[in-house]
């Protein structure tokens, strides 16, 4: 328990130090500190509740870390969900088992509401109810939790999260491997600086000599798009790096525009590098698709944030520091630099997201989430309260 | 690390070992041992001052392991307990990876005793990097460290690499913004050698002198005076054996820097690196604390911003870089523009506005304050239509209803100021007396400051104890506050005014956080413009010796350099003569002391022949001033007579007997009419 205790603040210093930054490995590290967390929590009465807990427990630290990191927060809750889901299935298994053996008080009662949980499909209209804690229902329901089924629900759960890790490790190539039906022969593809899913994707294009011709819009002021540009051309393909001022007058000859992204909403809405609205807009002023590549683990269901970064990026501080003195007339520079790192593309700019199962309409968004997260799980703060 | 691991690979000799042995390591000063932030600072460490309601010292430990380092020692002098108590309740105490210790010392005098001690203890191998607790950064290390082990490899007289970082050059950039002097330097193009390294304290009126052999040995050598010394330095372990072998060095840059540069000693060299993007300066005085945390709140320290930094009460970025802590109560009609911090459980009345401000945690403001550009720290009252204009305000400071501070004000920890009380500009406000010693001089200032710091926390008490008596009295009793204290900061006000210290009336607006009035900045702007003027017309003023003319004597103004020197030697000689006469010396002493005059000024000896007749002359006439002449003779007589042996020494042949003959004539001719009549006579004498 020590040892996890050291692991869990490694990581949330980490984070609030800013020096993990990117979705892909946020989720990584998030997951597998979760997995040993999970293999390391001894066994209890109510395993589902104090596995629950102790994930919580350790999400909201790391969450508080860097809100921003929003995967961060979204694989915390895949772990939940999955922990719940898990458990819910023994729980049914158990319940048929016992059938009508079963004399406990409200045997009856609970065995309905297990049914109703099970059969009810994620809908739009579960998302919005505030479910009843279901663990506290089964726990209830749980009239002989022995140690042989806690134990299972361990291994199962720990098999679980292990799939999870394999997703997250898969899913550019899975998301890759739909670029053959989406990028087609001759075609002209605009990006916007530069994301692994995005560069896997087109790499992935290339494959049964498809040749097609890709602009990179540089990515202001990181300018991740000069080593995005850079690393397509090393892989042949044609590519031409423009000025993120320049998106609008280009896209009249592009053919679609894929974008990697920061984050997704429940509304189908994105939350991306700053820039990305101007492209999405351009796109839909000339009537070009847009896709947003995004492996699962981006679906969020939090609220806006962003991040407001160091000005630096933007100018050479000595260049500009007689403009930013503060000793001079009413003590306020006349220079301000703002740089923020995010912005928001609404979801009717949105014309596709592909995760790695399949192609989805933004509207159908909320859809996934409901898969893969439960709803007892959105607002992880306010159960540590209560 | 990086660079460590960097290097690593391309050589696989025992050096690379050893640098993987070393973990890096960090020396950090808690003790900047100078008085810049008095009063604040008798009560408090500097490095404990809130910047935007985190204290400096995390600003500078947070980028320290960001860099990389592993190991950092703390090294305490004034306030000692405060920081150790400090750091072992922080987050820093119980870090993984990154280890920091605390060296204690009472009778540190400056950074020189400190490294000193350091040594002496035997912690550091290899490496280290020297910073003091008020330096705020985000650069990365990574580079600047691996140049440092490259010229180490090639050349182990590398001692200290600088970092420097380029700031726009305007003549009164240095000063609005970090309220330093302009800073030159000079610079090896190729090497990045620093060769000079002049502060304005050091050299007068803008002149600055390079040694011939440092260009005669620098193929090319570029003079920058646009450079920002960040007081970041990589040093090498000889860099402590350096200061315990000059006990005398002090001061980091005045001693050390300099004392390596012009000295030779041993050959050791300093390099510089420059940053660009990257963020560094140190809080050296009042105005730099204003402008760092203007820079920290627009986030040019990024990542070492408050909403990242701070740990447990989390404070949020709203637009326009406005940050606010949870469980702030505001009302509706107050005002809050944009970069303002404000902490945690802080209250704000009605219409209150608050500006370009920091309002530190528990505060409670009133309705109808203004606040402008200040910086009010934790547990502050400030009641209704107060205002605050450019000031800090430390923990536990009252504000009665309607009183002002304006610009340039710094209240102490727990002042009161009464009500309708309006607190003139520039004064520092504070619960002690300011202590009675104010020397200027450097030696005496750190003195002044270590033993001020030693006795600090029983004197500390007392008066706080004192005071709260007072305090309490102060509002049962208002007739007895009446005088005492409280009378200098109105009705119920508690707190001494300290008077304006050292520089006096004219620098004052120099380092204080209000900005600086547009009538000074015009003062600068033309000394500048006069300045350059003078180099224009004489084009020649940088001299090669680099000594200025000492043109003290209204009459040598017009003579040449040689008529110059020889004016001063001769009031020398008249002074050595007049001790001599008053203090009764040997006349062999005296003849000795002449000498010495006489070879330091490089003459022959008919000159002191000359200058010793003449103050004897002079001497004469002013022991019998209005007197008759022939008194004056007698008198002239007399010290003739006594005083022969010493002219004698100097008269050896014609010459110098007719050089006396003929001062003695310019003497009569010059200044007393009286003597004429004498100059038979005296001459009869000699």
């Amino acid at each position: 328990m020590q040892d996890i205790q050291a692991l869990v603040n490694e990581l949330v210093y980490k984070l609030r130090k800013r020096k993990i930054e990117g979705s892909d490995t946020s989720a990584r590290l998030t997951v597998e500190l979760l997995r040993s967390v999970i293999s390391q929590q001894k066994m209890s009465e109510n395993q589902a509740a104090s596995l629950i807990e102790a994930v919580r427990e350790v999400g909201v630290k790391l969450i508080a870390a860097n809100p921003v990191e929003l995967a961060v927060g979204n694989i915390v809750r895949r772990v939940l969900h999955i922990i719940r889901e898990e458990n819910l299935s023994l729980m049914a298994k158990s319940v048929q088992g016992m059938g009508i053996d079963d004399q406990h008080d409200n045997g009856v009662k609970d065995d309905d509401d297990v049914a109703k949980t099970l059969t009810r499909s994620p809908s739009l209209h579960s998302l919005l109810e505030c479910l009843p804690d279901s663990a506290n229902t089964f726990s209830n329901s749980k009239g002989k939790a022995d140690k042989n089924a806690s134990l299972k629900l361990k291994k199962n759960v720990l098999e679980a999260v292990n799939y999870l890790i394999e997703d997250i490790k898969i899913c550019h190539e899975q998301i890759a491997e739909q670029a053959l039906e989406l990028i087609h022969q001759n075609e002209v593809v605009l990006t916007f600086g530069r994301s692994r899913t995005v560069k896997n994707f087109l790499l992935a294009a290339t494959k049964k000599n498809r040749s097609f011709q890709v602009f990179v819009a540089e990515g202001a002021p990181k300018y991740q798009g000069h080593v995005l540009a850079k690393e397509l051309a090393a892989k042949q393909i044609q590519t031409t790096l423009i000025a993120d001022s320049a998106v609008f007058a280009i896209i009249s000859r592009v053919n679609m525009v894929i974008v990697g992204v920061h984050a997704v909403m429940a509304n189908g809405g994105v939350i991306g590098h700053v820039g990305l609205n101007m492209v999405a807009l351009a796109a839909k002023r000339h009537a070009v698709p847009f896709v947003v590549l995004c492996p699962l683990y981006p679906n969020n269901p939090e609220v806006l944030l962003n991040e407001m970064r160091s000005p630096s990026e933007l100018l050479d501080f000595g260049e500009f520091s007689d403009c930013m003195d503060h000793g001079i007339g009413s003590g306020a520079p006349l220079l301000h630099v703002a740089n923020p790192a995010f912005d928001y593309v609404p979801p009717e700019l949105v014309s596709l997201f592909i995760t790695d199962m399949v192609g989805h309409n933004p509207s159908f968004i909320y859809q996934l989430i409901s898969e893969h997260y439960s709803a007892d799980d959105f607002n992880l703060q306010q159960h540590t309260v209560s | 690390m990086g660079a460590q691991k960097k290097g690593a690979p391309a050589r696989v000799s025992e050096d690379a070992e050893e640098l993987a042995r070393h973990p890096l390591q960090a020396i950090l000063l808690a003790d900047s041992f100078t008085t810049k932030f008095r009063p604040i600072t008798l009560e408090r460490p500097k490095v404990l001052l809130p910047l935007a309601n985190i204290p400096m010292i995390d600003y500078t430990l947070a980028w320290l392991e960001s860099a990389g380092v592993e190991e950092v020692f703390v090294f305490c002098c004034a306030h000692s307990k405060q920081v150790i108590n400090y750091l072992e309740n922080s987050e820093w105490s119980s870090h993984p990876n990154f280890s920091v210790s605390t060296i204690e010392s009472h009778n540190s005098a400056g950074a020189g005793d400190a490294l000193r001690l350091i040594y002496e203890r035997h912690v550091i191998h290899g490496d280290f990097v020297l910073i003091s607790g008020d330096t705020v950064s985000n650069m990365s290390l990574t580079q600047a460290l691996q140049e440092h082990k490259e010229r180490r490899k090639k050349d182990s007289n590398a001692v200290m690499t600088m970092v420097v970082k380029k700031s726009k050059h305007s003549p009164i950039t240095q000063q609005s913004r970090l309220g330093t002097d302009e800073l030159f330097m000079a610079i090896n193009p190729d090497t990045k050698e620093l060769l000079r390294y002049e502060d304005k304290a050091e050299y007068s009126k803008g002149f600055i002198s390079l040694d011939k052999t440092l260009i005669a040995d620098n193929p090319s050598i570029v003079l920058h005076n646009d450079k920002q010394d960040c007081y970041i330095d990589i040093c090498s372990e000889e860099v402590l054996s350096i200061f315990t072998d000059n006990f005398d060095y002090q001061h980091l840059r005045r001693h050390f820097v300099k004392g390596l540069l012009l000295d030779d000693i041993m050959g050791y060299k300093i390099f510089t690196h420059e940053i660009h993007s990257s963020y560094a300066a140190r809080i050296d005085n009042f105005r730099s604390y204003d402008t760092v945390s203007k820079d920290i709140i627009q986030r040019w320290t990024y990542p070492f911003v408050p909403d990242v930094l701070c740990g447990n009460s989390a404070i949020k970025v709203e637009r326009q870089g406005t940050y606010r802590a949870s469980e702030v109560t505001l009302s509706r009609s107050a005002q809050i523009c944009p970069f303002t911090v404000i902490g945690q459980g802080t209250k704000i009345g009605n219409d209150t506005k608050i500006s370009h401000s920091v309002i530190g945690e528990g505060c409670s403001i009133g309705s109808n304050v203004t606040i402008e550009g200040s910086y009010v720290w934790n547990n502050v009252t400030v009641e209704d239509g107060c205002q605050l204009r450019h000031a800090i305000v430390c923990d536990g400071v009252i504000m009665k209803s309607g009183a002002v501070l304006e610009p340039g004000v710094v209240l102490s920890f727990k002042v009161v100021v009464g009500k309708q009380f309006v607190v003139p500009a520039y004064s520092m406000v504070s619960l002690l007396q300011q202590p009675t010693q104010q020397d200027s001089d450097e030696e005496l200032e750190y003195a002044d400051s270590s033993s001020g710091t030693v006795e600090l926390p029983y004197v500390n008490k007392a008066i706080t104890g004192a005071v709260d008596k007072v305090n309490g009295d102060a509002t049962s009793d208002l007739s007895e506050s009446r005088y005492g204290p409280t009378s200098e900061l109105g009705t119920g006000g508690v707190g001494y005014i300290w008077s304006i210290f050292e520089g006096g009336n004219d620098e004052e607006w120099r380092h204080s956080v209000a900005p600086i009035p547009s009538d000074k900045l015009a003062k600068i702007m033309l000394e500048k413009h006069e300045d350059e003027e003078l180099l224009t017309q004489d084009g020649n003023v940088v001299s090669p010796s680099g000594d200025l003319k000492s043109d003290s004597d209204g009459n040598a103004s017009d003579n040449n350099d040689d008529e110059g020197s020889y004016v001063s030697f001769e009031k020398e000689v008249e002074a050595t003569f007049l001790r001599a006469v008053l203090e009764n010396h040997e006349v062999n002493n005296a003849i000795l002391e002449v000498n010495g005059l006489r070879l330091s000024y490089n003459l022959a000896s008919v000159d002191c022949a000359g200058a010793i007749f003449y103050s004897m002359m002079k001497w004469a006439v002013e022991s019998s001033h209005n007197a008759k002449a022939s008194e004056l003779h007698k008198n002239a007589a007399a010290v003739i007579t006594k005083w022969k042996k010493l002219l004698k020494y100097y008269l050896h042949g014609i010459d110098e007997e007719i050089e006396v003959i003929l001062k003695f004539e310019e003497i009569c001719l010059e200044s007393c009419k009286e003597f004429s009549p004498l100059f038979p006579q005296v001459d009869d004498e000699i």
